[in-house]
């Protein structure tokens, strides 16, 4: 057996044309001037351009069609993250669907009225992280007898503008368990926004010390259904990471192109060009291994196959935005120094997503055991 | 007619078969692991049956036409061949400059003598084809080639000298770039490109030893020497516009090569294999953090280059730079590979001291040579720093 493993990747052709529209959409919805108007505002993306990508269908792509999804599968989410990546714009979709994708692996065909609703634009998020540690798998969050929750969240993504949160807890016997929670059943001093690196991006520490969960969820599916909420979530931010360095490329590449220097354009220097072509191939690296993950996880729970190229995918994408980022404010000079130069937009989302499911050294570590041993 | 899976399945399994019947013995001897290090004449003559066998069997020159020596079918059949030759780790099929890069120039532009004259023999591997393009003076730049050729007659004559001459001892025909018109206002004008004999007088080569100690390329020497003014290709100037789209093919970029195994590709998996059993700190290198970690670097560079691959060929997903995959294969390959091999030799621990010759050395010194080696495909048809140029202006559309 070869430790390169299965080389499968394809697109297909509704893909192919949700890559299309999602392109389009994002060119046209959201240009920099939008994205930085968005950066000061509460819920950091705007309703209306939500509201729209709702009625594409952008919330049901992966959900099955009784539910009002158009049963796609997670594969045909990741052109959209690209393409969300690419204009830098924020929107609770990545949450929304992963949020989505646990609660129908955690409990088939049971939480169908929360499925219904999510697909209908209902904008759900997952409550899982308590510390620094995105490896951590021992809950301290804790569901009684009566189902109310007790104990603090972090990073709660999108928290701000969700309507459902799916807390993961610990139950009485010390199980892994799911709680879906209304955000109307949270207290407004309960919920405190975080300052984010990404100020695309919306984080909030949340107190469910009392609050009465909707529902719960428990038994061994539980489990895998995290797993492959971890690994899905991997990948779409591995899209989106991915998107967002091949725009970061290009905006080094132009200003490469443009600007002068001892009467030369500083893009005729090696010393210049040559880190450029590492990105590039960087950039390359990683559509391939997020179109090569989209391709191979359709099965539930997600096979062997998947994990590697989830993980692979995200370990390769956010070292490429972090790289890509920082090389984009060091080329521009002083420019890239300031608030004004977009360079500094890609840096900080690069350290917002290298964290978000899990950075390259967990997904290598995770992979060294998965390949060597 | 696009071949069936079912044909290109069956296909498969005869080739397997075939391989697995007529694959060579070990012949007690290194063999080369790329054509740049044909050394002895008793590899030569190794090569050179073994690649006449797999011509003969229908699996070289597949989607070549019937009338020049070629199978005539589709390049799906080709590239399954060359899978497994590649699979059954065959040796490889040596006569690249011809089979690569001068056989799928004549057929793409060569008239029908030169068709008729030289395909066949490419194939069969009874004509070596070298290549005369790298000038003492001029490695990497090559519009700036010094070699004369001037017009006397019915010939033209030859005079100056090349370097890096693949095989050149041994070879037919060379590929020729020569200045016909020095005061040509670019110098890229005054090129021109020749189909020329080797077995001429005044054409003198002189064997090159290698870091390795071992041979493979030779130096080319011209004194006068007259070649047939037939046997120039294109017009006059039109020698530089040849010779990039014979780079195109070496590098990987246009399709039309015959086919075969132009070197032994190493995997990643050949090594992890090979050093399984290496001991560092007491205790097996494989349960080494740091070095875990950088063989899971190297798998993931060797997995998205195939995966790269894959994705080239469709088309929607290579819509932000589309030639940045086929332009960047050669830098991408090239620069892997070296790394891989200096990863193996250090990774050896103590043994990565050995070379070939000593009885301790690790598969007969098998990584320390080829990591020597390595530098003829990072040096070779443009280093590696040019091909960054080359990819920084043609992808990026940086500024030269």
């Amino acid at each position: 057996m070869s430790v390169i493993g299965s080389t499968r990747l394809s697109l297909g052709e509704e893909q192919a044309m949700l890559l299309d529209v999602a392109r389009d959409f994002c060119r046209r919805q959201s240009p920099m001037s939008a994205v930085r108007a968005q950066l000061d505002s509460p819920l950091g993306f705007d309703n209306a351009v939500w509201r729209q990508m709702v009625d594409l269908g952008w919330t049901g792509i992966a959900l099955p069609e009784s539910v009002g999804g158009s049963a796609l599968g997670v594969a045909a989410v990741v052109p959209v993250a690209e393409a969300l990546g690419r204009a830098m714009l924020g929107t609770p979709l990545l949450a929304t669907t992963l949020a989505a994708q646990l609660l129908q692996r955690a409990a088939p065909g049971a939480q169908d009225d929360l499925l219904a609703e999510i697909a209908a634009g209902a904008v759900a998020t997952v409550a899982m992280l308590e510390n620094e540690d995105w490896g951590n798998t021992r809950y301290q969050v804790s569901l009684d007898s009566e189902n109310r929750l007790s104990g603090v969240k972090m990073l709660v993504w999108d928290a701000q503008a969700a309507d459902l949160l799916v807390v993961v807890a610990r139950d009485g016997a010390g199980e892994t368990v799911l709680a879906p929670v209304r955000r109307a059943a949270v207290a407004d001093a309960a919920l405190a926004p975080h300052t984010m690196i990404d100020e695309t991006r919306r984080a909030a520490r949340i107190d469910f010390t009392g609050v009465q969960a909707e529902a719960v969820i428990a038994g061994p599916s539980v489990l895998s259904a995290l797993r492959d909420y971890r690994l899905l979530g991997a990948l779409l931010v591995a899209a989106e990471a991915g998107g967002s360095a091949a725009s970061c490329l290009d905006t080094t590449v132009a200003y490469l192109k443009t600007r002068k220097q001892f009467g030369k354009l500083i893009g005729s220097y090696q010393a210049l060009k040559h880190p450029a072509v590492e990105i590039l191939t960087a950039v390359d690296a990683t559509r391939s291994f997020v179109y090569h993950a989209a391709s191979v996880v359709g099965e539930e729970p997600l096979a062997q196959e998947a994990e590697i190229a989830c993980r692979m995918a995200k370990a390769q994408a956010t070292e490429t935005l972090c790289h890509a980022g920082d090389r984009a404010i060091q080329f521009h000079g002083g420019m890239g120094f300031t608030y004004e130069c977009d360079a500094q937009l890609y840096l900080r989302r690069a350290q917002w997503a290298q964290q978000q499911f899990g950075d390259a050294r967990h997904h290598r570590t995770q992979l060294a055991a998965l390949l060597l041993d | 007619m696009t071949p069936q899976p079912h044909e290109l399945d069956s296909f498969r399994k005869d080739v397997a078969a075939w391989l697995a019947e007529h694959r060579p013995a070990d012949p007690g001897f290194l063999l080369p692991q790329s054509f740049m290090e044909v050394s002895t004449d008793q590899q030569l003559d190794f090569l050179r049956e073994w690649q006449h066998k797999v011509w003969s069997a229908g699996y070289l020159g597949m989607a070549w036409p019937r009338a020049y020596g070629g199978g005539g079918v589709d390049p799906a059949f080709q590239s399954i061949a060359d899978q497994e030759m590649r699979r059954a780790g065959v040796p490889i099929c040596f006569n690249v400059i011809g089979l690569g890069w001068a056989g799928p120039l004549i057929n793409d532009i060569g008239t029908e003598e030169e068709k008729s004259k030289y395909l066949k023999g490419i194939l069969s591997a009874e004509d070596i084809w070298c290549q005369g393009f790298s000038e003492p003076d001029h490695g990497s730049d090559l519009g700036a080639a010094q070699t004369r050729a001037v017009r006397d007659g019915d010939a033209y004559v030859i005079n100056g000298s090349k370097i890096w001459t693949t095989m050149g001892n041994y070879a037919r025909y060379m590929i020729l770039l020569a200045r016909t018109n020095p005061e040509a206002p670019r110098k890229y004008d005054g090129l021109s490109f020749f189909l020329a004999p080797m077995q001429v007088p005044g054409i003198e080569t002189r064997p090159i030893r290698k870091l390795t100690g071992e041979y493979g390329f030779t130096e080319t020497f011209f004194t006068d020497a007259r070649i047939p003014q037939a046997c120039r290709m294109g017009d006059e100037g039109d020698g530089w516009k040849i010779a990039m789209k014979t780079l195109q093919y070496e590098r990987g970029a246009e399709a039309g090569a015959a086919g075969g195994l132009a070197f032994v590709r190493v995997s990643v998996d050949d090594m992890i294999d090979e050093l399984r059993d290496v001991s560092r700190d007491g205790r097996p290198m494989l349960e080494e953090p740091l070095l875990r970690d950088q063989l899971v670097g190297l798998i993931m560079e060797e997995k998205a280059m195939a995966l790269g691959d894959r994705r080239s060929a469709i088309a929607p997903l290579t819509t932000d730079y589309p030639f940045s995959l086929p332009l960047s294969n050669k830098l991408r390959w090239t620069e892997y590979s070296r790394r891989l091999r200096q990863f193996a030799v250090g990774a050896q621990g103590a043994a990565g001291s050995f070379y070939v010759g000593d009885d301790a050395a690790r598969q007969g010194g098998f990584w320390q040579r080829a990591y020597l080696n390595s530098f003829s495909a990072t040096i070779g048809g443009g280093t590696s720093q040019i091909q960054a140029n080359i990819i920084a202006e043609h992808v990026l559309g940086l500024p030269k």
